[in-house]
């Protein structure tokens, strides 16, 4: 059993009711940051009829406007900024809906707010000085592997910046080094459990690991059993997204039942997605966030079109933060493929911008030895039946796969099909077939 | 100089081989010759028909949903002996003449076999064969069969 450690108990321990005037008091800042130095946000709020002194407490929160994805999209790349350039030391991005990516501006303040969420997290998995932690999300744009790197390094953990990918390689140096905790989706860490198993390594004897924090793709409680099981660990979800800061958002400590919220740093809300009212704790709804303590991009509620209830009862962990439970779906069309967003918009931008091809198509998702895939469905068209020969079809694939891989930076099968053969649907098209039982 | 093909995209599964030859069998339309090229996902099917029939087949095939398409391969006529093939394809070769696929006729009612051959460059093709003195077959010739 590995012993969890409350990070920062002065902010994770405080009375709900001192914190929540703490959160009013942040609020009513970013909210007047975002009104003086960010044009879309002074808009809104003047078309709502909210001036920043309006915004007195937390009770105040729900007359302020949404955010929306497309709202990053469209404000691409520094729109939303509320800092000037000079002071962001770091972008993160993750895709859009369509082709372009949505990115994500921070200045060391943010940076820092970041690092000490994801600390909080690792150290509610145990994670301390001692520690080797082994991470294998990717680094780069993507906000897992630098998240959980900064993290991990904040609690002087030594830190092993593998990456994603090359399976035998993380297993090799899992096992030279000693490993203790492994971060990573909850799809690779199956994986790993499942070739470690092959390999005839024995957890508890070759591999050291005691603790694992999964995130950037929804899971369920039967894969935690499983991944516990093939690892001989316990595996902890951790839940994040770029536009708010990226992982460490919110955390389960031990006791595993919800994530804890990092409410000194962002407010949850859970509305009704189609009237935009707040609903109360215990009831599902969307998840909506608002950054209250970052200065380069904060966020004021931004729609995470992730489902999910949020509970404020007692945790035994001693923790008094809300806590948000599994996401149980979304309330748009996203698809979440080893950790990449996907949405069929991005697959169809791609589609309408080959010359020849058609916007019929289907995404077929299944889950093939713990590792998620993405297959996409394309029907032919005469103009791209310029050639009968098999290589200037599957160039078409090719090129189509390649695009994909460059625009939503996922790696897909191209099937070409006959025509008529994907099913037109009255109103709403059906686009996705999701065949994975998580 | 060329003969005209006719080629549909089919899926690669169970059933559609079939479907398409019963549909232009049902039409009165008798394959000539035919060839499959199949990968793990999609099939073309080639077929020569007799040129009176051409038109009708494409019409065919795309009223009941098929994509198909009318190409020029060349169709050689060569003696039915070993190495009757492999001396025209080394006239190929030295011309840098490639070929994307090749088959042969089901029958025919004359003793020679008859080749049918998509090159990478149809008119060298036609040329270089016609040099070399290997006569290629028209699709009056082929309609007589």
């Amino acid at each position: 059993m590995i012993q969890d450690r409350i990070y920062n108990s002065q902010m994770e321990c405080m009375d709900p009711e001192v914190r929540r005037k703490l959160q009013g008091e942040r609020l009513r800042a970013t909210v007047a940051l975002e009104y003086a130095n960010v044009p879309l946000y002074r808009e809104r709020m003047d078309k709502a009829g909210i001036k920043p002194e309006d915004i007195h407490s937390m009770d105040d929160l729900k007359y302020l406007p949404f955010t929306e994805k497309t709202d990053l999209r469209d404000e691409f790349p520094f729109g939303l900024l509320a800092a000037p350039k000079d002071q962001i030391v770091r972008i993160q991005g993750s895709s859009g809906t369509t082709g372009k990516p949505i990115v994500s501006g921070y200045t060391e303040n943010d940076v820092e707010v970041w690092t000490e969420m994801v600390a909080r997290s690792l150290s509610a998995a145990g994670c301390t000085q001692d520690d080797i932690v082994q991470v294998c999300y990717g680094y780069g744009l993507f906000t897992g592997g630098l998240g959980a790197h900064q993290g991990a390094s904040r609690l002087g953990a030594m830190t092993v910046p593998m990456s994603s990918g090359n399976t035998q390689r993380q297993i090799m140096m899992m096992r030279d080094l000693g490993s203790t905790i492994l971060c990573c989706t909850p799809s690779y860490a199956t994986y790993l459990g499942e070739t470690i198993r092959e390999m005839g390594l024995v957890p508890g004897k070759d591999i050291k690991l005691k603790s694992g924090v999964f995130g950037a793709e929804p899971w369920s409680e039967e894969m935690r059993v499983r991944i516990e099981e093939l690892l001989g660990i316990d595996a902890i979800d951790i839940y994040g997204l770029t536009e708010i800061a990226g992982p460490g958002v919110a955390f389960e400590c031990i006791a595993k039942h919800g994530m804890h919220v990092n409410e000194d740093h962002v407010i949850a809300e859970i509305i009704d997605p189609k009237t935009g009212e707040q609903l109360p704790y215990g009831t599902p709804g969307e998840l909506v966030f608002t950054t209250i303590t970052k200065t380069g991009q904060p966020m004021l509620r931004y729609r995470t079109h992730d489902i999910c209830t949020l509970y404020n009862d007692p945790c035994p962990c001693g923790r008094t933060t809300v806590r948000m439970g599994r996401i149980t779906g979304r309330t748009d069309d996203m698809l979440i493929i080893r950790g990449v967003n996907v949405f069929p918009s991005q697959i169809e931008s791609v589609l309408v911008g080959i010359n020849g091809v058609a916007p019929h198509y289907m995404l077929v998702v299944d889950r093939v030895n713990s590792s998620d895939t993405l297959e996409v469905k394309v029907e032919l068209t005469e103009e791209m039946f310029s050639s009968d020969t098999v290589s200037h079809i599957e160039g078409i694939s090719r090129q189509i796969s390649e695009q994909i891989k460059s625009v939503v930076g996922i790696a897909a099968k191209v099937s070409l099909v006959p025509p008529k053969s994907i099913p037109r649907s009255e109103g709403k098209a059906k686009r996705i077939i999701d065949n994975r039982k998580i | 100089m060329f003969i005209k093909q006719v080629s549909v995209f089919l899926e690669n599964t169970k059933g559609t081989l079939r479907e398409v030859t019963q549909l232009l069998g049902e039409n009165e339309i008798n394959l000539l010759a035919l060839s499959v090229a199949d990968t793990s996902g999609f099939g073309i099917i080639r077929l020569i028909v007799k040129s009176g029939d051409i038109d009708k087949t494409l019409e065919i095939l795309r009223n009941s949903g098929n994509i198909a398409r009318v190409n020029d391969v060349i169709c050689v006529r060569i003696p039915h002996k070993p190495m009757g093939l492999s001396e025209v394809l080394a006239v190929l070769e030295e011309n840098n003449i490639s070929v994307e696929y090749s088959y042969s006729f089901c029958r025919s009612t004359i003793d020679d076999a008859v080749i049918i051959l998509r090159p990478s460059d149809k008119v060298l093709c036609a040329e270089a064969l016609t040099k070399a003195g290997i006569s290629l077959v028209s699709h009056d010739e082929v309609d007589a069969f």
